[in-house]
């Protein structure tokens, strides 16, 4: 074969399969521990606006959950839970849902009412800020505002380390 | 040098075909909170929950798969 023809073909695949890897390349974003909020509120149930760290909060415990969601329906008990036995310590939780439609999240609620503060994020902004990649996905905060920890998913076995967290970071001085 | 015609065609047409595709970058896959409808019941294709999660729990011992049968349901919540 002409030498210059096989060098132009060699030139076209690798700048196509260069190209193909390009566009398969995901974004990723994920909150460290030590971090900062990339937000600091979002919107609530009416027009006005929930603070994510109210400054007074010994550990905020930030939930992202929506109605779909499965494991969500059973974290609901646990978290009010964790509000009961905390919350004079000064654990604060919110949960921020991220249904597209407000009655979705509505229904939800009316099954399995909320001891602890909403929040509503309906286009995703602030769940991509936080970089959710699972549902639910929830953040613990220190006093101090910064990430202690990221917790990926739900299940009731996890309750325990959850639990043990939330003591631990209410427990710092 | 002789060149064909189909040779000829060939780098200028990739090159039009990485412009085109280096618009994909932008394509991103669904984000966690936006998988919604996919979490609807009739959009999993198994039929039976139980028969699902035993197929499930035979891919992810054998292979160490997993997702990619719905949405939303039993477990961690994770894909």
């Amino acid at each position: 074969m002409n030498p210059s023809r096989s060098m132009s073909r060699r030139l076209a695949a690798m700048l196509f399969g260069a190209t193909i890897l390009a566009a398969a390349m995901p974004s990723a974003y994920a909150l460290d521990p030590g971090q900062s909020l990339p937000i600091a509120s979002v919107a609530g149930s009416d027009a006005n606006t929930v603070p994510l760290v109210d400054g007074k909060a010994r550990a905020t415990y930030i939930d992202f959950w929506a109605s779909w969601c499965g494991p969500c329906r059973q974290s609901f008990p646990w978290m009010n839970r964790m509000q009961d036995k905390f919350g004079a310590k000064g654990l604060r939780i919110v949960a921020v849902n991220l249904d597209t439609k407000r009655a979705d999240a509505q229904a939800f609620l009316a099954q399995l009412p909320a001891k602890f503060d909403l929040g509503f994020d309906n286009g995703g902004a602030v769940a991509r800020q936080f970089g959710i990649r699972t549902m639910p996905s929830s953040v613990l905060v220190g006093a101090d505002g910064k990430v202690i920890a990221v917790h990926h998913g739900f299940r009731e076995e996890a309750e325990a380390e959850l639990e043990q967290r939330i003591a631990e970071a209410l427990a710092r001085p | 040098m002789q060149r064909s015609k189909i040779s000829r065609g060939v780098l200028p047409g990739v090159l039009a075909a990485c412009a085109t595709l280096a618009g994909c970058s932008a394509w991103q896959p669904p984000q966690a909170w936006e998988k919604g409808t996919l979490a609807r019941p009739d959009m999993s294709m198994g039929g039976d929950a139980l028969s699902q999660r035993f197929e499930q729990h035979i891919y992810s011992s054998k292979e160490n798969a997993s997702g990619g049968y719905g949405v939303g349901g039993g477990g961690c919540g994770c894909n």
